[in-house]
């Protein structure tokens, strides 16, 4: 790979997918800092996993099956009470659809 | 009249023993180390969260209990402090972010951690909640959003992390115990730079429920102590098959206490060359070479064994774990608990992306980016899949290496503890440092760090604690307690105490 192992471009469009609002000098650094993570990552290459299968989860071979009967929940006031805005009975956020 | 000092180095099976038996009250132990932290706590800033009431409140309910002929269990009146990662029932829970903090205060958890319950299950006091790197991302706690840890041996360097409140704890004998969460060395690596022991478990040992999610193929919840035996007791009261965490294994939990002092004679312990090469501090490799030689007088075998893709394993781990934390930290967007950001006229994306970017310190929002680039179309072959079919050679390693031993004995950490600040504006370096415990967080395998004794004071350092490590294959605890418990018995340095323990 390059010495330019991201772009200033990318990391803006990752931090779009990530949902960070980063100012200028942030991308600036993170552009930087990622890059040089990512040519160190590129060790990898030098392994050869042509047939090899991935590791998603150690140990794991099957997802357990539970009983399917009923459990409670937390009550509503609770679930809300820790919460930055609410209203009605539910969790309030700021409009997100043109009227 | 059993004095303060004397208290303060029992071990946690020895409190509980003599709780249970009347011989001192749940309140007298709790007084002391409430002591002990009021004294020390200033300069080394373990905790997050401590209220001494509460910690009172709990001594006196187990006190009240135990006279009235109730059973009290294997953790009787024992205090044990909880990192922070793990949530505790109406006890401020912030992960060390601000993200968990609002009007003032942290997050109030609903419900406790399966781990936090069976420790109260079993008689344990829930003495606080201990400082961590924010998410439990880092290896000094210096990640934290609110203040950096100081390691008791030298005040001016880092304790190691991410559960660097819960090894100080218990290294300056704040508490005999506590929990902590190892996702790549967090619970070994800073016990191994503090002269505390700490086990992290098999991967499917412990419950997670209720411990804040960083990487969820790798996170595990294990004990600190200060020794072998009083880790081991705290890991069999935590683990088992929790219905809360479909992960956790059905596999019979112990003997794992009962294999501390069983004679090693004839176990087979693995050296693998890999582990002490080029970067490793001259006098952590000669510590763990006097201990290798330790086990042998008492009758290991000692074998050479390889793992080979050692080196592959920071690569591997820091695309893996932050790929998964970018999944997990989603769910910290401001709608349902901790903090919010609303820009003037913004949209429900742009309180989002404010909440987010003010709300997580810089090594999360690194680790973020990290993460959802390697998982974004494109890249996931190259980097993400990648990564997880290095993780399968890696996991190889270690099967064909326990097929010929039963135990893998290694430095747990390349140096002992750096300055404060010294890693700090270089993200490579620090994830660097958790080159020998990676590898087992990778495999699943369960490994214990415990005190190997000290490097040698020069001019540029005081002696700083070296650690051990051991690794077992998945679910031999049993072995990793009884090969470490037969070096414990034999390390000269066992009882040292930290100076600011040691001088009044």
């Amino acid at each position: 790979m390059t010495s330019q192992a991201i772009t200033r471009d990318q990391v803006l469009h990752v931090a779009r997918l990530a949902r960070l609002s980063l100012d200028d000098p942030d991308i600036d650094r993170m552009t930087q800092e990622l890059g040089a993570i990512l040519r160190y990552v590129e060790v990898l290459a030098e392994v050869d996993t042509s047939s090899v299968e991935p590791t998603a989860q150690v140990g794991v071979s099957r997802l357990p099956l539970r009983e399917d009967v009923r459990v409670d929940g937390l009550p509503r006031d609770v679930v809300l009470g820790e919460a930055a805005s609410t209203s009605h009975d539910g969790f309030a956020v700021p409009a997100f659809i043109d009227e | 009249m059993t004095t303060m000092r004397e208290i303060e180095a029992w071990s946690v099976t020895q409190i509980a023993e003599r709780v249970a038996s009347g011989d001192v009250s749940a309140e007298q132990v709790t007084d002391v180390f409430l002591g002990a932290a009021a004294r020390r706590e200033t300069a080394l800033r373990a905790f997050l969260y401590l209220d001494r009431d509460r910690v009172i409140d709990q001594a006196r309910a187990i006190d009240l209990a135990r006279r009235a002929g109730r059973p009290c269990g294997p953790l009787c009146g024992v205090p044990v402090a909880v990192k922070d990662a793990l949530c505790t029932r109406d006890i401020p829970t912030s992960c060390a972010s601000r993200i968990l903090h609002r009007a003032g205060r942290a997050w109030l958890p609903p419900y406790d951690a399966t781990a936090v319950e069976r420790l109260r299950g079993a008689g344990a006091v829930v003495f606080g909640k201990t400082n961590l790197d924010e998410f439990a991302m880092g290896s000094s706690t210096e990640n934290s959003a609110f203040h950096p840890t100081h390691n008791p041996w030298a005040l001016d360097r880092v304790p190691g992390g991410s559960s660097g409140g819960s090894a100080v704890a218990v290294a300056a004998r704040m508490v005999p115990g506590a929990l902590g969460s190892d996702t790549g060395g967090s619970i070994r690596q800073p016990a191994a730079l503090t002269h505390t022991v700490g086990i992290k478990p098999t991967y499917g040992r412990v419950s997670r429920f209720g411990l804040v999610a960083f990487a969820s193929s790798l996170d595990q919840v294990g004990p600190f102590a200060n020794d072998v035996r009083g880790a081991a007791r705290i890991l069999e009261v935590i683990a088992g098959r929790d219905p809360r965490d479909a992960t956790t294994a059905d596999t019979p939990v112990g003997p794992i206490e009962g294999a501390c002092g069983q004679d090693v004679r004839g176990m087979r312990v693995g050296i693998p060359d890999e582990y002490f090469g080029e970067g490793i501090d001259g006098d952590v490799a000669r510590r763990v070479r006097e201990a290798i030689d330790a086990l042998r007088d008492a009758g290991c075998i000692i074998v050479p064994v390889s793992l080979p893709h050692t080196r592959f394993a920071i690569a591997t781990y820091y695309v893996i774990a932050t790929a998964e934390a970018s999944s997990n930290l989603a769910r910290f967007d401001g709608v349902r608990f901790g903090f919010r950001s609303t820009p003037e006229r913004g949209d429900l994306t742009a309180m989002y992306g404010s909440t987010r970017a003010k709300g997580f310190g810089v090594e999360v929002r690194r680790r973020i980016m990290l993460g959802t680039y390697v998982l974004s179309a494109g890249y996931y072959e190259a980097y993400y899949l990648k990564a997880q079919r290095v993780r399968t050679l890696i996991r190889r390693d270690f099967e064909q290496a326990f097929r010929n031993v039963d135990v893998i004995v290694t430095p747990t950490s390349p140096t002992p503890a750096w300055k404060l600040g010294e890693k700090l504006d270089d993200p490579l370096a620090m994830y660097l440092a958790d080159v020998f415990t990676l590898p087992a967080s990778l495999a699943g395998v369960p490994a214990i760090s415990l005190p190997a004794g000290f490097t040698s004071a020069t001019a540029q350092r005081p002696m700083l604690p070296v650690g051990l490590q051991i690794i077992a294959p998945p679910f031999a605890e049993s072995n990793l307690c009884r090969v470490a418990a037969a070096w414990e018995a034999r390390n000269p340095a066992r009882n040292a105490l930290p100076p600011i323990v040691a001088e009044p």
